[in-house]
């Protein structure tokens, strides 16, 4: 029998949930020792996907909870959760923020990568169109996340913006506890050179995202 | 012209109408895919896979030579009209909360004395999965047109939901994914596909009612234990296994937050 860390971190979790004093999201008979045993029972490793993708850091013990997670009482733990993945964030080695606007769209248009059908050696994509409007001459977008259509052209280039948009796609946790959007960087998804892609989609004047906007539609 | 061609010329000539609009475009995408499928309510690919499914319940088979007209879906040995819209529940004989296709698989061992490993170990689109698919597909025609009947009364039934509840917000893996990312919001698509906001009703009811599903794409009937595989797999979770607690505890929550809509199996999807 596997050695399941995922019940040693829910259990961890524990006294930090009841500091909140929320009841969680769930009722009786899926507490931590029943929930565990299904999870143990119910998954199997296949391809790259591994049941160690099972066990949760602090983020994703935190944010399976909902209720817990956006109790007013749990604002000191959400603050504490976005300082650590900040924390995380490498910022470009040659302090270089943009690369090549249109690598960053074959990027952002790429959802390959971290399935049980991928290989372990092609690059991943960045998943974000589809959550995100990007381009505004791509119509197959996604709305669980805001629209980045002139993002560049809206915000401008300032240090503090570069920044921010960084930090954002490296790990989107450090500006938001529960945010839906994967951490690109931290989880190893995405290298600096491909988020530097995506900077320069999002910021490049030259790119799509921040042309002109045409006649009214 | 037989019933699928028919459907993809359908498919095409409505993406064609759709294609040549020009700003309304993802309007007319999503007329498009309705228009669609108002063209293929007639004729339905999956009722070849009921027929196969209905041939699958009445030949014996196994080493008790035995068919699975005896199989108790809930409402005693061999009803099979209206079992589907009234699982998963509780049955004594396992003391279990068993979804369609777990049960299936426990009338298919003691019924017909066959190995259950093959039949949950086998890929989906392989033989074994494929009797299943075809008799998920029968058994849910069977329930077409009713009311989906699921409310938790047993203590382990209202443990599964509790359960399935825990398991729709588990975040895991290196997206930080969990079933509530994609359909843990109203009114937010993937791309250009609408996604039903789950632990409401109506969106409990969308998923809920139109699976099992032909899927005119793939060419290929799926039960819902293949929608929740590769919902899974999207997530970049590890596999589930066939059948398991975790896949029946959401299939669980799911139900019961659809009760009461109208079951429309087997469904048909882009
Ligand atoms: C699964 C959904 C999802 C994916 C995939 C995703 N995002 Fe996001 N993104 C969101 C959500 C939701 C928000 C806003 C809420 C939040 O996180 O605070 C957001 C916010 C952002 C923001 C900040 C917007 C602002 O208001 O300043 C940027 C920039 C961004 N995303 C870029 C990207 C890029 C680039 C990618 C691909 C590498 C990506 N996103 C992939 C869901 C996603
Ligand atoms: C990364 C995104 C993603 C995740 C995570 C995800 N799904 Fe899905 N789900 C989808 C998409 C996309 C579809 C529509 C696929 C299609 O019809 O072709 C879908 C369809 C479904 C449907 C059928 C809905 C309908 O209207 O026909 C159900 C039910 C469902 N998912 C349940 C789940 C459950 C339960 C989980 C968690 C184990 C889950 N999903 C996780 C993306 C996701």
């Amino acid at each position: 029998m596997k050695h399941f860390a995922f019940l040693a971190v829910l259990l961890l979790a524990g006294p930090a949930l009841s500091e909140t004093k929320a009841a969680p999201s769930w009722g009786a008979g899926a507490e931590d020792a029943a929930f565990a045993r299904m999870l143990a029972t119910s998954f199997k490793d296949k391809g790259i996907a591994k049941t160690d993708r099972l066990t949760q850091d602090e983020t994703q013990a935190f944010c399976s909870d909902p209720e817990a997670a956006a109790n007013p009482a749990a604002a000191d733990r959400r603050r504490q959760i976005e300082a650590a993945n900040m924390a995380t964030v490498k910022w470009p080695s040659d302090g270089k923020w943009l690369g090549d606007w249109k690598q960053g769209e074959a990027i952002a248009q790429s959802g390959r990568g971290n399935t049980w059908t991928d290989k372990p050696d092609t690059p991943n994509g960045g998943n974000c169109y589809n959550c995100h409007q990007i381009s505004p001459t791509e119509i197959s977008y996604g709305t669980i996340g805001p629209s980045l259509t002139q993002y560049g052209a809206l915000r401008g280039q300032s240090e503090e913006t570069l920044k921010a948009a960084w930090a954002k796609i490296y790990n989107a946790k450090s500006l938001n506890a529960c945010s839906n959007m994967p951490r690109a960087g931290h989880m190893g998804i995405l290298g600096e050179a491909q988020i530097k892609h995506l900077m320069a989609l999002l910021f490049d004047p030259a790119s799509p995202v921040n042309a002109k906007p045409g006649p009214a539609q | 012209m037989d019933r699928v061609s028919v459907g993809m010329a359908a498919f095409l000539a409505v993406s064609a109408a759709a294609a040549t609009a020009a700003y309304a475009q993802k309007d007319a995408a999503q007329e498009g895919i309705e228009a669609y499928r108002e063209a293929l309510q007639d004729g339905n690919p999956a009722e070849l896979y009921e027929a196969t499914g209905e041939e699958l319940w009445k030949t014996p088979a196994g080493p008790k030579k035995a068919s699975l007209e005896q199989c108790d879906l809930g409402l005693g040995p061999g009803v099979v009209k209206g079992a589907y819209a009234r699982l998963p529940r509780h049955f004594k004989d396992t003391d279990r909360v068993q979804d369609l296709e777990s049960r299936l698989l426990t009338c298919m061992e003691t019924l017909q004395g066959k190995d259950p490993k093959p039949y949950v170990e086998a890929a989906f689109t392989a033989p074994p999965k494929e009797e299943m698919n075809a008799l998920a597909a029968y058994i849910s025609g069977q329930s077409k047109d009713d009311p989906i009947a699921v409310t938790p009364k047993h203590p382990k039934e209202q443990a599964m939901y509790e359960l399935g509840k825990r398991m729709f917000y588990y975040q895991g893996g290196p997206y930080d994914f969990s079933c509530a990312t994609c359909h843990g919001q109203e009114g937010t698509r993937i791309r250009l596909q609408d996604l039903p906001y789950i632990p409401g009703p109506k969106g409990a009811a969308a998923g809920w009612s139109s699976w099992p599903a032909y899927r005119v794409s793939a060419g290929q009937m799926w039960s819902m234990q293949w929608r929740l595989n590769d919902c899974f797999r999207q997530q970049r979770f590890p596999e589930p296994v066939y059948t398991s607690d975790a896949t029946i505890a959401l299939s669980m929550f799911m139900a019961a937050n659809a009760s009461g809509a109208t079951m429309k199996t087997p469904g048909i999807k882009r």
